[in-house]
This record gives C-alpha cells, sequence and structure tokens, in this order.
C-alpha cells in the first residue's frame, strides 16, 4: 500500500532520475519504472544506472545491465539541471512541507543532532521533492519544524529555479499542497484509516476538502512485481508496519 | 623522477595546531583511515576538519582533536547517525558550520579556483542561511532577481584521501565506481597526501583501469603511501567492502575502550 502510494509519486515524470530515499520509496519508483512510468532513469543506489530495476537488498554481484554513470559529482551537476524527483524522509515535516533532518531542538546545541541537511537545501530549489514519514505522529507532523533542511511552500526564494514538494506519503496517508495557501492537505488515507484518525496524529489542522478518498489498491500485477521481483526478501515490512 | 613515498605519520607530523585539514571519500566510504589513525595518536589539536563525514570525523571528536567542523552531513551509512559527533555536537564540544552537500562542493571547487566565492542556488530559504551568519548572498549582474548565495571558498591546509592504485610519483587511480569528490579536497589544499590499496609501477596503471579512472595526477599530490586495507573499516571498492562487524563495535564501545584498541590495530 505504502508502496503503490510511493510510486504514484513518480507518475507521468518521463525522462528523469528518480532518487528514493529508503527500502519503501525505493520499491515505489522501481515498481513506477517497471509500470506506468517506464522512462524513469533509476540507479542501483550508488553510481551506476541500471537498465532494469533490481531487487531491493540485492547483492553487489547481482547481474545487472548498466545503461550509465552518475557518481555524486554527476549527480549534483544533475541536481542543478532539474530532470530529477527524489524522496527523502523527514524527521519532521510542517504545514507547509518544510523538512528537517538536520537535528531537534536549537541548532547550536541540538537536543538531538540527526543527519545534516544532506542534499535537502539544493534538491528543494532544483527540482521535484516528496517526503516518505514511515510513523505518522504529532512529533513528525509538526506546526514548525525546529530546522528547515527542506524548502516549504512559506519559504520559496525568488532564486528557485522550481519549487514543488508533490507529495508526502506516510503510513497512514497521502498529503499534498494543493491548496490557496499551499498548506498541507489530506490527498487520501490508506484503506482503514479514518481522516479523524489522520488529524489526531498530526500536530497541525490539515485541509480537507470534501471525501477523501482512499489510497488505491495495488494491482495483482503489481502486487506480483513487488513480491517475485522488487522486494522478494520482503525488506519493506522492516520499514513500516504492513 | 620525484619518488613521493612516505609515511603515515610523517603526514600527521606536518600537521599543527589549528590547521583545515580536508578529508576525502564519502560517509563511510574510502576514508584515509591509517593516516587518520597516526593524526589520532599525535599532539595535533584544534583542528577545522571539513568533510562528506563519516567515522573520520567522530574519530576525530571522541579524540578531542577538532575545534569545528564543515560538513552536509555525518553518517556511517549503513548506521545513519554517526555517535561520537552526535555526541560532539549535543555537548556544544565543537563548532559547527553545516551546509548542504553541494554548497561544501562548491566551496572546494572555489578554493580550487582560487575565487573568493561561488554563487549557488543552494541553501536559500533554508536554515542553513540562518545558523551561519557569516554566509552572504550575491544578486546577478545580469538578472536582479536572481538572488544566490555566495558560497566562500574553503581553503585547506591539508587534504588527505585515499586511492585504490597509485604510483611513487603520486598519480592515483579509482577503480571503483565514484571518486566522490577527492579531486577537488586535494585542488582546495596546500599540502596533499594520498595513501593507496596498492603501489604500481606507473607503466602498469591502465592494466586494471581505463585512462578515466586516472583521477588523481601528480600535480596533485605532495606524499603518496602504500597502505593496504588503509581504508578499513569503511569500504573501498572493489578491493572490499565496509567491515560492518568491526564499524557497529566501533559505533556501539564508548570510545575509551575502542579508541585504544583501534590504536594498536594495524
Amino acid at each position: 500500500m505504502c508502496a503503490i502510494a510511493c510510486a504514484e509519486a513518480w507518475r507521468g515524470d518521463g525522462e528523469i532520475v528518480a532518487s528514493p530515499i529508503g527500502t519503501v520509496p525505493t520499491v515505489g519508483a522501481r515498481l513506477a519504472a517497471l509500470t506506468f512510468s517506464p522512462d524513469l532513469v533509476l540507479t542501483d543506489g550508488d553510481a551506476l544506472v541500471i537498465a532494469e530495476p533490481l531487487p531491493v537488498g540485492a547483492p553487489a554481484d547481482f547481474p545487472k545491465v548498466v545503461e550509465g554513470w552518475l557518481p555524486f559529482g554527476k549527480m549534483f551537476d544533475l541536481l542543478w539541471w532539474g530532470r530529477r524527483h527524489v524522496m527523502m524522509g523527514a524527521t519532521q515535516v510542517d504545514r507547509f512541507g518544510n523538512q528537517n533532518i538536520a537535528c531537534i531542538g536549537l541548532w547550536e546545541k541540538p537536543k538531538a543532532m540527526l543527519l545534516g541537511v544532506r542534499g535537502a537545501p539544493g534538491n528543494t530549489v532544483n527540482h521535484t521533492t516528496s517526503y516518505w514519514i514511515p510513523n505518522h505522529s504529532p512529533r513528525a507532523f509538526v506546526e514548525r519544524v525546529d530546522f528547515v533542511s527542506g524548502v516549504g511552500y512559506d519559504r520559496v526564494p525568488a532564486s528557485a529555479a522550481v519549487h514543488e514538494i508533490r507529495v508526502v506519503v506516510s503510513n497512514l496517508g497521502v498529503f499534498d499542497f494543493d491548496t490557496p495557501d499551499h498548506s498541507m492537505r489530506v490527498r487520501s488515507v490508506h484503506p482503514g484509516v479514518t481522516v479523524d484518525e489522520v488529524q489526531s496524529a498530526t500536530g497541525f489542522e490539515l485541509q480537507v476538502n470534501g471525501d477523501v478518498p482512499e489510497t488505491r489498491m495495488p494491482t495483482d500485477e503489481e502486487l506480483r512485481l513487488i513480491r517475485e521481483v522488487i522486494d522478494p526478501q520482503s525488506l519493506r515490512d522492516t520499514e513500516v508496519k504492513a | 623522477m620525484g619518488d613521493k613515498r612516505t609515511t603515515e605519520s610523517e603526514v600527521a607530523a606536518e600537521l599543527r595546531d589549528g590547521m583545515t585539514i580536508g578529508i576525502g571519500g564519502w560517509g563511510s566510504r574510502r576514508k584515509p583511515m591509517t593516516i587518520l589513525r597516526e593524526i589520532l595518536k599525535s599532539p595535533v589539536r584544534d583542528l577545522t576538519v571539513v568533510s562528506y563525514g563519516g567515522p573520520d570525523v567522530g574519530m576525530l571528536c571522541a579524540a578531542g582533536k577538532v575545534k569545528k567542523v564543515v560538513y552536509g552531513f555525518v553518517s556511517l551509512d549503513s548506521i545513519p547517525l554517526e555517535p561520537h559527533f552526535r555526541s560532539a555536537r549535543q555537548s556544544g564540544a565543537i563548532e559547527a558550520m553545516e551546509v548542504d552537500e553541494g554548497m561544501l562542493q562548491w566551496g572546494l571547487k572555489a578554493a580550487a579556483m582560487r575565487v573568493s566565492f561561488l554563487p549557488c542556488r543552494a541553501g536559500i530559504g533554508s536554515s542553513v542561511m540562518d545558523v551561519n551568519p557569516s554566509l552572504k548572498t550575491v544578486r546577478s549582474p545580469y538578472d536582479e532577481s536572481e538572488e544566490l548565495v555566495a558560497m566562500p571558498a574553503l581553503p585547506l591546509d591539508v587534504a588527505i584521501i585515499h586511492a585504490n592504485r597509485a604510483d611513487a610519483r603520486g598519480n592515483g587511480q579509482y577503480l571503483g565506481p565514484d571518486w566522490f569528490f577527492d579531486d577537488l579536497f586535494c585542488m582546495a589544499a596546500k599540502r596533499r597526501f594520498m595513501s593507496c590499496e596498492r603501489i604500481v609501477d606507473t607503466a602498469d596503471l591502465l592494466k586494471e583501469g581505463s585512462e578515466q579512472t586516472l583521477k588523481i595526477n601528480r600535480m596533485m599530490t605532495d606524499g603518496v603511501i602504500e597502505a593496504p586495507g588503509g581504508a578499513r573499516f569503511t569500504s573501498c571498492a572493489p578491493d572490499y567492502a565496509r567491515d560492518e562487524e568491526l564499524q557497529r563495535e566501533y559505533a556501539t564501545t564508548p570510545w575509551e575502550e575502542f579508541g585504544p584498541k583501534w590504536l594498536e590495530m594495524s
């Protein structure tokens, strides 16, 4: 379910690099490439561009057809160029899609130091970005992030080449910013989850227009691809409870 | 022809208190760990460390060698958060300059190009601008609406990197899929030292890889060290994978206990 929601993020993206961070986004990107977004460019998670999506967790010597090469230096060039849609994690995300992976508390002396901003500031002003949050809670969906790593809709600089936070996918639903003030909206809830449950797990008021649809179920063919081709070891289950 | 072979301890002896040192590799990948070990053993302190950070940064912090870290992230890859770096940040023991990964690249590139800054889109709008008050912006002379970060050059006193192969003259070769930014680290530094898995005859450099693998040429290095396994426990593709067991031990053992053991390893 979450993998389908992640895959949908890349629908219609055409011939660009899909950069999924984390297992479920990786399953999603590879599923999208095998089905409705066949032109997506995928790497092996390292520097090689591979023509046929690999199973997640494949050993280094797993046979692969290499069609290109994107070491970090080339990936940074490509990022400026804009032909990329990354799905990053987020320790915190807020109403306007600001993302934090740097630290909790004051940056000067953090309560918890996390990864650092990584490429989030550059990603969000150069190309489309989405987020994956496997543990939807008021601690992750906050009114204000402690530190802006990825830039949200209320802080978009004039010099941004583009700015699009396409979706936030969580274990409860899918969220977007398709509202007049670009504040977060419930796009869909996963089957068995109610909008009230989502709202009570969120630290700010979500926008809801009308009846919120359910996130679509995978087709039989998508399920087969996930179970047999993309993630035969069920690594996705270690990241999120089904 | 010049023979640049040297040793890790000679490299460590070049360092002075307060110097800025750049370390090649990325996260827990191809870090010059044997050079680092001799630096840890040396009396040097108050270093400013510029790195796509991994256990190099963590160990230097744990050993009390660091005044300031310039980074976009510090991570052990398979273990996302670096424990000793976190402790140092959370206790306020070190100063920090936290920037986007691309800004770090631009800072090294500016130093390599001998300009004081390069215009950079990454950073604008993020909290990076708030916590680094020294960062200034620049407006395009061609388009008034385009305001970019003037990413300052990050000149280094010393750069240390680890390659797969090298020759005694200081040419370096990368056989793995990514050489990261090792070339920029060398070009941004006054003194440059490269360890490698094996020193080979210059005439043999192309036996294992194409000419495109010769990323470091001898103008970019002052010293070369043959150090088989010199990146362990970090990975050094294709020569070896990361030693996950040793990394786990490093990450879960207090430095007071792990450190002395690590310093004795060879």
